[in-house]
């Protein structure tokens, strides 16, 4: 490899980084341009910041299954225990800070705080297995999360906070609250999530996963995921940096979560199952393995899909179906491909 | 085909009462999922009930719009502001409790009336001056169950079988739990289950039988029911069998047995075999569009639908007033009047948008209900 | 005695997530695809099954064999549609669009069959044997299902290593580039793969709902995950991995509920599917992978 081409390399690198950003940048003053006049619709406003969330996700598991080559079916118990954690400390903290933007910040960094220590707990096994294998046992993870805050009670009273396993068992004092009930989840959560803390919360994504990319410990993702064997014989410590990558995606998968929790008055655990991991690595399969700006763009696409489709009724789901399937085709047939690619107006540099 | 043809007459129906003025009325409901039973029964009484009032020709014209919210909560506040989008004036809310939780967040900030045919947990409610509920409060339920098996001296010694990752189970189980000690029952068993492992329940029906329990609760919907009663005689338990409104429906299921439900005791506020002239007629037009029998959740639509009628008569609205003054005399009416309906005569609602009517204490006896007092 | 019986529920149980697994773990041992719709097939066959036997009165039997042959058919136009196109993509493609289609399926039995559930007449009745005084008792559906499982398996496995067919697919799954070199029409294999699997898929759902007796258009899916997570305790692509792995994946639910906790209980059952994929990273019965270095 010449020295000319290392250096092409990584302008096209930048390149792609920078037009990820300026979409991002574009797409959001778009949207709040739009928002502000009459011809946004009370479905397009209400779906902003959810399709934020769902786009941090996007980012997050990529760098799981993108940039680290591993299968994650697990993804949305981190979202959840993000989601939980956010909104209790939400709650606790509705008293004492009354800057609602404020309380989200540090509700949405408790949030990252514990999906990461979540991370680095299902890590610890899940980084030691392969293929197929690990992906089952992430989906075995999301499925225990799911379950054990199924069954998690968790309430506030002047002594301070109170939780136990299996029924309530808190016995709060006079004037607590019960905030985690169990099954029924989270009721009368204030709805403090915003677009603009949205579009924040996306662009720290994205400068969190370029930046890990683009390091040292980024080089070493992309030798694990392309030759684990050759990446280990040259010294690298793989499961160093599998869980590195790892945690930092359950800390932004934590993050999304708290910020979509706080879109909505209720959350329960059952939300972010099996169905909600698979509807994100959706996202990022279709918009491409190790693309932020595709798989970005395929949960801002996939999210609006089902609504726009409301007009056939009974037939919504099924057709969203159909649409999810040829799409799927269509993006992995060779001749659509290289059309795409012509399309894209960088190509020409990069191959010069 | 024919389906898709009563589709297309559907919308033309649609279309064609849109020129009239109209009320429009909107609600969402799993139309797909694992949940679209129940969405799809609420849907198809409430479009009987407008059809009907339409068809009489009064002053009070309805548009009804469903919308799929997949039992989801972030797909119902999707569904809601479609339905905002379209020109709601009224909202039927959510049929089931946590998507009408966060609908109904959306409803008291937007100052848009909701009568939910179903959502039965408290939190739908709470807190919110204009949504209002059709059907019992979970809580009730739980009280109403554990005070009727004590005062009817059904049993002593009781097993609760209940769905872990369920709202509405879960709250009639809280509150029967904490009242059954307090008219002297025991509970000798409390097991559960939940998706993905609600197939199975040989495990809750041997230790229900092995703590001696005379009676089984089932704060439950008739699926797993109906798969509970079938175990339990395959393994020759046959205890007293309580259910609650969600256990409405088991003798319709094509191809239930139904002596497996005989001497099942259910509290249900809507019996599709009562001799009134209401019920009779609402049964017959229900089997006459879609085959089947009415469960409660189409006739709590078609209740929610009549009482919007009679509560917009009394206040004398027009179609063309927005939906914050319609809110305003909704609220008003809905906390004075007097509703009968197929669910439940003398009906009133409290301000906090509970409402008060008299579960009616049934039995399964030779495959159909019979009442209990 | 409660343990005796205990036992044998998680072995009705576990017959049942086998039988499913077995459709699961053969597709993936051959076509190396997690095929997500497969739970979605169990569930078609269930609807045709009940549709044969309820509404036209049918004998239970033949009723299960039009089950096969609608799935299998089924299984041949869904392959050729959806997943033969993206042979030469990623398998993660391929995964998605499996789930696309088991979406698909949902939506359109949804739409055909409506959202009420319907009760299955079992094929053989809901009788059972009686032990020890009927202290004990084991139903029909169970004996069946394990008979069954048994059969299906002892005939895959001397399919596989016995016919033409069979050797074709072990091939197949050794190393395609060199299946093909061998004159082995890779495409034609894959595809009898899937038949095959949606075959046995017809029979599955005919057990699961004879077993448990209500279908609904979601009767397949999560029975489908506990059953692709039985195949792969039992190390995927094994076919007696998948029988030993659904009959452990049973009794260790059973027992969870009763003796560990019925709140918790797939909590327990999956926390016990990683401790033994972190012994045995490939499954109980499943081949080391061997590094190409």
């Amino acid at each position: 490899m010449t020295m000319k081409r290392l250096i092409n390399l990584k302008r096209a690198e930048a390149r792609k980084i920078y037009l990820t950003y300026a979409v991002v940048i574009v797409a959001y003053v778009v949207c709040q341009i739009m928002s502000s006049t009459k011809f946004f619709s009370s479905s397009m406003r209400g779906m902003l910041v959810p399709i934020c969330a769902y786009m941090v996700m996007a980012v997050s598991l990529n760098l799981v299954v993108g940039i680290l080559g591993e299968l994650s079916l697990g993804h949305a118990g981190f979202m959840s225990v993000g989601a939980f954690a956010g909104v209790t400390s939400a709650i606790l903290m509705q008293g004492v800070i009354t800057n609602a933007p404020v309380r989200l910040a540090l509700a949405m960094i408790i949030a990252a705080v514990f999906a990461a220590v979540a991370g680095f707990l299902i890590g610890i096994p899940v980084l030691r297995l392969k293929g197929d294998y690990l992906a089952i046992v992430t989906l075995a993870f999301g499925e225990i999360i799911k379950s054990i805050l199924n069954n998690f009670y968790l309430g506030v009273d002047s002594q301070g906070l109170h939780f136990s396993m299996l029924s309530d068992t808190t016995r709060l004092l006079k004037g607590g609250r019960l905030i985690i009930r169990g099954p029924m989840g989270i009721s009368g959560i204030q709805k403090i999530s915003t677009f603009p803390a949205g579009f924040i919360l996306l662009m720290i994504a994205l400068m969190i996963v370029f930046n890990l990319v683009n390091s040292r410990s980024g080089r070493a993702f992309m030798a694990i995921r392309d030759d684990r064997i050759a990446a280990e014989s040259i010294g690298l410590d793989i499961t160093k940096y599998k869980m590195m990558a790892f945690v930092m995606s359950a800390a932004i998968a934590g993050a999304a979560g708290a910020l979509f929790a706080m879109n909505y008055s209720t959350v329960v655990a059952n939300k972010f199952d099996f169905n909600t991991s698979i509807l994100i690595l959706v996202f990022v399969v279709l918009g491409g393995q190790g693309n932020m700006l595709g798989s970005i763009i395929a949960a801002a696409v996939l999210t609006i899909l089902p609504e726009k489709l409301r007009e056939f009724s009974e037939y919504r789901m099924l057709l969203y179906a159909i649409v999810l399937i040829v799409m799927m085709l269509a993006t992995n047939n060779a001749e659509i491909r290289s059309f795409l690619a012509s399309l894209n107006p960088f190509r020409r540099k990069e191959e010069a | 085909m024919k389906k898709i043809l009563t589709c297309a007459v559907l919308i033309l129906a649609m279309s064609a009462s849109a020129f009239g003025a109209a009320f429009k009325l909107g609600g969402t409901a799993p139309l797909t999922g694992g949940a679209a039973i129940y969405g799809m029964s609420a849907r198809n009484g409430a479009q009987i009930a407008v059809d009907e009032i339409n068809a009489m020709g009064g002053d009070i014209q309805f548009e009804l719009r469903y919308e799929d919210d997949t039992h989801d909560a972030e797909k119902a506040v999707n569904a809601y502001n479609a339905l905002k989008d379209w020109g709601m004036q009224i909202s039927l809310s959510s049929v089931t409790s946590k998507p009408a939780e966060a609908t109904a967040a959306e409803n008291f900030s937007d100052r848009i009336f909701a009568l939910t045919p179903s959502a039965s947990s408290a939190a739908v409610t709470e807190g919110k001056d204009n949504v209002f509920q059709m059907c019992f409060v979970d809580p009730n339920q739980g009280t109403a169950s554990a005070q009727y098996i004590a005062s009817k001296g059904l049993a002593k010694k009781v097993a609760v079988i209940w769905k872990n990752d369920d709202v509405y189970s879960k709250g009639v189980r809280d509150t029967f739990v904490e009242k059954a000690p307090e008219v002297g029952l025991e509970i000798v068993s409390e097991t559960t289950f939940a998706d993905g492992n609600d197939t199975d329940f040989s495990v809750q029906l041997t230790e229900a039988k092995e703590k001696g329990a005379e009676l089984v609760f089932l704060p439950m919907y008739y699926q797993p029911a109906s798969l509970i009663l079938a175990q339990a005689q395959a393994m020759g338990y046959a205890p007293k069998w309580f259910g609650i409104d969600g256990m409405d429906g088991i003798l319709t299921m094509e191809g239930f047995d139904k002596s497996l439900a005989e001497g099942v005791m259910l509290l249900t506020p809507f019996n599709a075999d009562a001799k009134d002239e209401k019920t009779a007629k609402f049964v017959a037009e229900y089997q006459k569009r879609h085959g089947e029998v009415p469960n409660q959740f189409a006739a709590d639509g078609y209740d929610c639908v009549y009482a919007f009628c009679q509560a917009l008569t009394l206040a004398k609205a027009t179609p063309d007033m927005d939906a914050e003054t319609l809110c305003a005399k909704m609220v008003e009416q809905f906390t004075t009047m007097t509703f009968n309906g197929v669910t439940g005569e003398n009906v009133k609602w409290s301000a906090n948008g509970e409402v008060s009517k008299d579960p009616k204490g049934m039995v399964i006896q030779n495959g159909a209900y019979v009442g209990l007092d | 005695m409660i343990f005796l019986n205990y036992f044998i529920s998680g072995i009705s149980l576990g017959s049942i997530y086998a039988i499913i697994a077995l459709g699961y773990t053969m597709v993936y041992g051959i076509a190396k695809m997690l095929n997500f719709a497969h739970g979605d097939v169990i569930m078609v066959g269930g609807y045709v099954c009940f549709y044969a036997v309820s509404r036209y009165g049918l004998n239970p039997f033949l009723g299960v064999a039009i089950a096969m042959l609608v799935c299998t058919l089924l299984g041949i136009i869904v392959e050729r549609l959806a997943y033969k196109p993206l042979r030469q993509a990623p398998s993660l493609a391929v995964l998605i669009t499996a789930i696309g289609m088991s979406y698909f399926l949902q939506n359109t039995a949804l739409l055909l069959w409506s959202s009420n559930p319907k009760v299955f007449p079992s094929v053989i009745g809901r009788g059972a044997f009686k032990l020890f005084d009927g202290k004990l008792s084991v139903s029909h559906v169970t004996v069946l299902t394990i008979a069954t499982c048994l059969v299906i398996m002892v005939i895959l496995s001397l399919f596989i290593s016995k016919t033409r067919l069979g050797k074709a697919m072990r091939a197949c799954s050794e190393d395609k580039g060199a299946a093909q070199l061998m004159g082995i029409n890779v495409n034609a294999t894959i595809s009898m793969t899937f038949a095959i699997g949606s075959g046995l898929a017809a029979i599955a759902g005919a057990l699961l709902c004879s077993a448990y007796p209500t279908l609904m258009p979601t009767t397949g899916s999560l029975p489908g995950i506990k059953a692709f997570t039985a195949a792969v305790f039992g190390g995927i692509g094994s076919v007696p991995g998948a029988f030993l792995g659904g009959l452990m994946l049973g009794v260790i639910e059973i027992f969870a509920k009763a003796y560990i906790s019925s709140q918790l209980s797939d909590a327990v059952v999956f926390a016990v599917l990683i401790v033994v994929l972190l012994v045995k990273p490939a499954g109980l019965l499943g081949r080391a992978i061997q590094e190409k270095v």
